[in-house]
């Protein structure tokens, strides 16, 4: 199975990489664009019987190592 | 005294610490790969800066999962003294021995640059020979040493006074301007100045001596 790990900053950490890519949008003159935020994806694939086992393992990677919960939250995707 | 200084691909203040060990804790260090899955025995463990594995994922993340960890948060629970100088302190917050973690410079810009350090108190292993509330200037060298915990950790951290030092002014976005914390129970300290490249006039300043003649009057008493 595939799994897709989308990391993100939360919401009350600031995100310095977003604002910088934000004022480069600006300066492309798109104007309606706003909030940008930065984040991740890791694509994996593991082997696995069912789509729940594969989520929990998934889970543990996420928890353990891809995030860092002090200030990222995570979603796990399975395909 | 006993001093292990851990070196993980991609360290590269390895050297510059084991001479500022030798020159001024009148000892040689023990210089132990990562992958080594028992430490020596050791007074003082040194985690020296650098980029370890290229700061992937998130600096210190990848290397604070290696063979060598488990021994040394073992050891840091049995209260070994350990210190993380830069890329070490990220690493200790990724190993969860240091509460927090350091986000990318508020700036976005590597900063590196001697600037000036309050030392907060001077009755622990690492800083006796301080005076109390004394500045320092000691070179920083980082792209991410911007301190960040939540709310509730950050006010733990103020009450318990683990905050070890700050910067006298804003230097990279860091929370309250910390730059070094201590553990709960002060054997684990986490700074981001650099004290190994501060101990020769020469090139600037010699302040970072006296982080070294403090661990060895602690450990001579």
């Amino acid at each position: 199975m595939k799994a897709i790990v989308h990391i993100r900053l939360k919401s009350e950490v600031l995100d310095p990489q977003g604002q910088a890519i934000e004022s480069a949008l600006r300066n492309l003159g798109e104007e309606k664009i706003s909030n940008v935020r930065q984040g991740k994806l890791i694509e994996l694939d593991i082997q696995s019987e069912n789509i729940e086992d594969a989520k929990k393992k998934v889970d543990h990677a996420a928890k353990t190592l891809l995030a860092n919960t002090v200030i990222e939250e995570y979603s796990i995707e399975i395909k | 005294m006993d001093v292990t200084i851990i070196l993980f691909p991609g360290t590269n203040c390895d050297q510059d610490t084991a001479n500022a060990i030798s020159n001024h804790l009148d000892v040689v260090p023990n210089i132990i790969s990562c992958k080594e899955k028992v430490i020596p025995k050791s007074d003082l463990i040194i985690l020296p800066g650098g980029f370890s594995y290229g700061d992937y994922l998130r600096s210190g993340a990848i290397a604070a999962r290696e063979p060598v960890m488990k021994d040394l948060i073992k050891k840091a629970r049995d209260g070994v003294y350990v210190l993380g100088i830069c890329n070490g302190f990220q690493i200790l917050t990724e190993a969860n021995l240091l509460p927090g973690t350091l986000l990318k410079n508020r700036s976005l810009k590597f900063i590196s640059k001697a600037v000036g350090i309050n030392i907060l108190r001077n009755d622990t292993f690492f800083t006796s020979c301080f005076q109390k509330d004394q500045t320092v200037f000691i070179p920083v060298a980082h792209h991410d040493g911007n301190f960040f915990i939540e709310k509730d950790g950050l006010m733990k951290i103020e009450d318990n006074n683990q905050v070890a030092m700050r910067y006298s002014e804003p230097v990279n976005g860091s929370s309250n301007d910390i730059a070094g914390l201590y553990n709960e129970s002060f054997n684990v300290l986490g700074l981001m100045p650099h004290p190994e490249r501060a101990v020769d006039r020469r090139t600037g300043s010699d302040d970072g001596i006296i982080f070294f003649k403090s661990m060895m009057k602690y450990i001579n008493n």
